[in-house]
């Protein structure tokens, strides 16, 4: 790069810093709320393309590592851009533009302090994932990710006036804390015991498998739990409602991206000896997460809770991609691991891409008509025709419908599971297979879940005709969408180019890359493995469709007449239709949780007989919280109170309890 | 990989045999029940026939006559007249549901299927894979006869079961002796003439097949 | 270029046949199921008689009705256009074949299905959501289960391309493979639930206590419905040449092999007649199941079409 001043890390550090100045300003603007709004956030949306391009930029070039004299004395901080972490800076960048310019209209009613405050925490909170990706060593790794589950933190609580978001900031930051020490010991075990904690000198430590094990079960949970795995998955649901929709935006896009991140620079980069049981872990707990997650969503009303479910979900399918490139990886198949590992990061990046559009458009229409129980919606394209069709976009895009990009992902995930039969053992053989079959289940569930979400939001009439204020999307909330549903639709034709650019990552971090006949395929023609295997083609498939539309609609026009007269609905002949008649979105996961009863805890409640007002209602609770959690925290109360005998309140007793313990380690250091 | 024909085949009327299998594991009523059982008995003939041409082992052709008579046509015909005797017309009742009595079965095939993989390498018939559709068999009917309620499915189940045996021995070895054949024969024979008695006497104790009645008969 | 010029008539005579044809198909079938019944039935061209009716007729779209409702008919016939066509009915190597493999298939008819649900739900009447949440309901469970269903032919022939996959069963040595048995009834029970047929709808009742495909139509008129009715024996022609593709495809000709194709069309029309005489026949003999049956019908197809893909990997590989 000899003609550039300045390398990709530079700008990004740069960019970084920026991004530290502009929290710094918005909190300096208390007073000019404007401000705020027309220059700090675009300003932003500016500096989130400069870290897209650089991350893009860093998909071609050699790693580039820096080290800043910052930290603690004799600790500096590493930092270091390499494919993968340009493969995350690209989502981060893309995603966090959107969402930038997007919050100038969003935030416009929020008062001057407040704004401020969340400008200030917006922008450190982006800073912070971008130290993730750019971080080298362990140390600056766990001070970013921290950084980043504080600032995330105050976001959530940021209607912290209203009880239910404190406590469920509380789950959030409770979960990542308890991610954040696995994480911590999973990098204390890698290390190996001689003290260096940069990266490069944890892939040089030599790990017995055991232990080698023992980190990536760590690794696996402190990360998880960020990601929203099951049985962690329990702060995303509490979270995303709480949160503003921007926030929850960034981060059910990008934040438990970067655990995903974590996950793959650990067990690929820093272990890289993969054993093919991690794969078996990874792929059963990313099936479970899928087939609840989506199950959950499906039952939910709170629009906002049911994306952050399917969050859980789409996290699931993720980790069955990453599993099943581990199992291959582990059986000494690489070529088929990078397989599994380009559909994980592919589909990592369209459901950033698309999770980010359904939460903006969710936060659209909260701020248009303030609702967020699906029961109430209705009609809303007759009010909002831009928010109808960039959710549309979306909707499509997470339902896995070709040919969008949801689709083109979930395919490569479906080309790696049949792979199986290159695997040698019987149990793996026939497990694989049965994740497939979940895989697809799941997929027809989504679809399932989101025609629910855009038929009783948008179509049918409006349930609530008093309802008369709303509006379509601001200028800039049209922007940030339209960002995001292009690039919907631009992923979505052209996979090829993704996944060659995601060859190169899985190229520098496991040393293979895809086969031949994939990787010469020109940019028509998606090839995973072998063009006699498997090949696809959704600019092909696009222009036909559509071209079968224009000409359908042409020969009828041209052959018949097009009279058409409007009148009221017929519905069988039944004279008084009203809004209340239409399923609602209870009624149209009715089937499903009796179906599936035994995986939820519903309770419903019928009126009587000769209720003059009768009223039905149905909760869905996520069994984990009584299953698990509440018993956690009642052992937690239990031994608490048992170790609550130690607690005299007597000071020489105390300093009793100190001289036993000095005396006990020195004894055991002797 | 090449199989010959007959290898094939019999590879062919393990899948089917397995297929009624699931179907028995999925069926409500009565009648299908018996009916899927004739069926899983016709497709056992069938193997044991082609088994026993390819390999030319004449003992098998007796018991091909033996199973033909009595699954295909006596037994199915007895429960038939118990059902029509007894007036039960009642679907099967379930302890679990379906979808989950055919999810448990699934992971049934899959153990199965591991579990007869080393034993089907160390033989060295051409029908050695279908050891495990055989084993596979035996869990399912045993699945059947735990989910099922009534006196008359877990007789059904019971039969299943020596079916998915029978199979295990003409697939793995090439049949057992005859005069083991002849004795199971009969024992399954004296077992539905004793079962039929049972349910008799059950209905007289009890006005009804339903076994949860038998729960009754415990001491407290 | 020869063979792609050949190719592209060959993908373009296939799917304007299988379109004019797809009519005569329902014809057939509703009056081999009118014999079945003692009845003298309408004539096997009925269905192109409504079909004409209809197109004449003026269309009435309801009063608050959007885009979406007006157009879904266009769309849902593409759709199903789209889908004849990447199947392997007449020769192998179609053209647009490698653009669309058996997971885009399944994505089409995915489409198509989200696409008439949504309009169903866009008037906002009772019966409008009803249709959409049963056929949202019916389709979660056979789109997977027609997913493992092809997934086990894709593994037999290891491509999941489906013209590699009828190549592969018909121009190849003769064997048999217990895995397809289990595919083959998952595949039936699919067809049957996927094109509103019994037991899991009736195609000829508006009653509205079980009606699920009807139901999302009530509100189209004239020249949507035409479009509809015609769309609906699409997929019912396209399911039935799946079947035949997959589990008989002996006859089919090789790309380019203009001598076969009288052959291979006397073949289709044929195998067409029989599988439609069957359909009915099997209509015939079974009754329908209640709705909350349904799931339970189609989570059988599922797993035992997951069951087909183990076979295969237990028994054959």
């Amino acid at each position: 790069m000899a003609h550039s001043v300045f390398l990709p890390i530079e700008i990004a550090c740069l960019a970084l810093l920026a991004w530290i100045v502009l929290a710094f300003l918005g909190l300096a603007c208390i007073r000019q709320p404007r401000i705020i709004l027309n220059v700090i956030f675009p300003a932003g949306a500016a500096i989130s393309l400069v870290i897209a391009v650089v991350g893009f930029m860093a998909l071609t070039l050699q790693a580039q590592t820096i080290i800043l004299p910052l930290g603690l004395p004799n600790l500096p901080f590493h930092l270091r851009l390499d494919n993968l972490s340009g493969v995350f800076l690209t989502l981060l960048g893309g995603v966090s533009f959107a969402v930038s310019i997007f919050s100038c209209g969003y935030f416009r009613n929020y008062n001057g302090p407040k704004l401020a405050l969340v400008a200030l925490q917006y922008h450190t909170f982006l800073a912070s994932m971008a130290l993730v990706l750019l971080a080298d060593d362990a140390y600056l790794f766990m001070v970013a990710w921290g950084a980043m589950a504080v600032a995330s933190y105050f976001l959530v609580t940021t209607e912290h006036q209203v009880p239910q978001n404190r406590s469920a900031g509380f789950i959030y930051l409770l979960t990542a804390h308890l991610g954040a020490i696995a994480i911590l010991f999973s990098f204390g075990v890698i290390q190996g015991g001689h003290g260096e904690y940069t990266f490069d000198a944890l892939r040089q430590a030599p790990l017995t498998p055991l232990w080698s094990t023992v980190a990536f079960l760590l690794a696996f949970f402190g990360f998880g739990a960020k990601a929203g795995m099951l049985p962690l998955h329990i702060w995303l649901p509490e979270a995303h409602p709480a949160a503003p929709s921007p926030v929850s935006a960034l981060m059910s896009g990008v934040m438990i991206k970067t655990a995903i991140y974590g996950m793959i620079r650990v067990i690929y980069d820093l272990l890289g000896v993969i054993q093919w049981q991690w794969g078996m872990v990874v792929l059963t707990v990313g099936a479970a997460t899928a087939l609840f997650g989506i199950l959950f969503a499906l039952t939910q009303n709170d629009l906002k809770r049911l994306l952050a479910y399917s969050s859980v979900e789409n996290i699931g399918i993720i980790l069955i991609g990453l599993g099943l490139s581990m199992v291959f990886m582990g059986m000494g198949h690489p070529t088929l691991g990078v397989l599994g590992l380009i559909a994980a990061l592919y589909h990592t990046i369209n459901h950033g891409i698309y999770k980010a559009l359904l939460f903006l458009g969710a936060g659209a229409i909260l701020r248009s008509s303030g609702m967020r129980n699906l029961n109430q919606m209705g009609g809303f394209i007759r009010h909002m025709p831009k928010i109808a069709l960039f959710m549309l976009v979306g909707v499509l895009s997470i339902s896995a419908l070709p040919p969008l990009n949801g689709f083109a992902s979930e395919w490569l995930i479906f080309q790696t599971t049949l792979q199986a039969p290159a695997l040698q053992s019987g149990v793996l053989r026939s497990l694989v297979p049965v994740t497939a079959a979940i895989l697809a289940l799941v997929g027809a569930l989504t679809a399932t879940c989101f025609v629910k979400v855009f038929g009783i939001a948008f179509l049918g009439q409006m349930r609530n005709p008093d309802l008369k204020e709303i509006h379509d999307a601001r200028f800039t909330e049209t922007i940030g969408m339209a960002w995001l549903a292009i690039s919907c639709v631009v992923l979505g034709l052209l996979p090829v180019f993704v996944i060659h650019l995601l060859n190169n990552v899985s190229l520098s971090i496991t040393g293979f890359g895809l086969p031949s006949d994939a990787v010469d395929s020109n940019w028509i023609w998606l090839i995973p493995t072998s063009a006699a295997r498997a090949s696809y083609s959704p600019i092909i498939f696009f222009a036909v469709v559509i071209s079968a539309v224009l000409i359908t609609i042409f020969l009828v026009h041209r052959l018949y007449h097009g009279r058409l007269r409007r009148g009221p609905a017929w519905d069988c002949g039944y004279p008084e239709q009203t809004p209340r008649m239409q399923d609602s979105s209870d009624a149209f996961a009715q089937a499903i949780r009796r179906i599936f009863g035994p995986v939820f805890k519903a309770t419903r409640h019928f009126p009587s007989p000769d209720d003059t007002a009768p009223r039905f209602s149905v909760t869905v609770e996520d069994k984990h919280w009584a299953g698990l959690y509440l018993r956690i925290a009642r052992l937690t109360t239990f031994v608490s109170n048992q170790l609550g005998v130690v607690q005299q309140g007597r000071i020489h007793v105390y300093l009793l309890y100190s001289l036993v313990t000095l005396i006990a380690l020195l004894i055991f250091v002797q | 990989m090449t199989i010959p024909l007959s290898g094939q085949l019999i590879n062919l009327s393990a899948a089917f045999l397995l297929l009624v299998g699931f179907a028995m594991l999925a069926q409500r009523r009565i009648l299908s029940l018996i009916n899927l059982f004739a069926m899983q008995s016709f497709v056992l003939v069938l193997s044991t026939l082609i088994v026993a041409i390819s390999t030319h082992q004449h003992h098998l052709y007796y018991s091909v006559g033996i199973t033909f008579v009595l699954k295909v046509i006596l037994i199915p015909w007895l429960l038939h007249r118990f059902i029509r005797k007894l007036n039960l017309k009642w679907d099967v009742e379930t302890h679990i549901a379906i979808p989950t009595t055919m999810l448990l079965g699934i992971v049934l095939v899959i153990f199965a299927f591991n579990l007869a993989q080393p034993i089907s390498q160390l033989s060295g018939t051409v029908t050695r894979h279908t050891l495990g559709i055989a084993i596979a068999g035996v869990l399912l009917a045993f699945l059947m006869m735990i989910t099922r309620r009534k006196a008359v499915s877990q007789v059904i189940g019971f039969l299943a079961m020596e079916n998915g045996l029978f199979f295990a021995a003409t697939s793995a070895t090439y049949g057992m002796p005859l005069v083991v054949e002849l004795g199971i024969a009969l024992d399954v024979l004296v077992a539905m003439v004793i079962f039929g008695i049972f349910f008799f006497h059950i209905r007289e104790a009890f006005d009804s097949l339903d076994l949860k009645h038998m729960e009754q008969l415990k001491e407290d | 270029m020869n063979t792609l010029v050949s190719g592209i008539l060959f993908q373009v005579l296939q799917s304007v046949l299988m379109v004019l044809l797809a009519p005569l198909l329902l014809g057939w079938v509703n009056q081999c199921r009118a014999w079945l019944q003692n009845k003298k039935g309408a004539g096997i061209f009925q269905p192109y008689r409504t079909l004409r009716k209809l197109f004449n007729k003026d269309a009435i779209l309801a009063n608050n009705a959007t885009v979406f409702f007006q157009r879904m008919p266009y769309v849902l016939f593409a759709c199903m256009w789209l889908a004849v066509g990447i199947v392997p009915v007449l020769a192998t190597g179609l053209p647009f074949s490698p653009a669309a493999d058996v997971i885009a298939l399944v994505g089409i008819f995915a489409l198509a299905r989200v696409f008439q649900a949504l309009a169903a739900m866009d008037i906002g009447t009772a019966f409008g959501g009803l249709g959409a949440r049963r056929e949202m309901l019916i389709g979660f469970l056979a789109e997977p289960a027609m997913l493992m269903t092809l997934f086990t032919a894709s593994l037999i022939s290891q491509s999941t391309s489906l013209v590699t996959i009828v190549d592969n069963f018909a121009h190849h040595p003769f064997a048999i493979y217990p895995s397809m048995a289990f595919a083959a009834a998952a595949f039936v029970m699919v067809m049957l639930a996927e094109n509103a047929r019994i037991p899991i709808d009736n195609p000829v009742t508006h009653l509205e206590l079980t009606m699920i495909h009807e139901a999302m139509i009530l509100e189209y008129s004239a020249r949507h419905l035409a479009l509809i009715e015609w769309a609906t024996s699409l997929k019912l022609t396209t399911y039935i040449c799946i079947g035949i593709a997959i589990f008989l495809p002996f006859g089919i000709a090789k790309a380019g092999d203009w001598m076969a194709l009288p052959l291979a069309i006397v073949a289709l029309l044929a195998k067409l007649a029989a599988a439609g005489a069957g359909l009915a026949l099997l209509e015939m003999v079974s009754a329908k199941i209640r709705i909350f049956r349904a799931p339970e019908f189609l989570s059988t197809a599922f797993l035992l079409a997951t069951l087909g893909m183990l076979t295969h990997f237990l028994l054959e590989v």
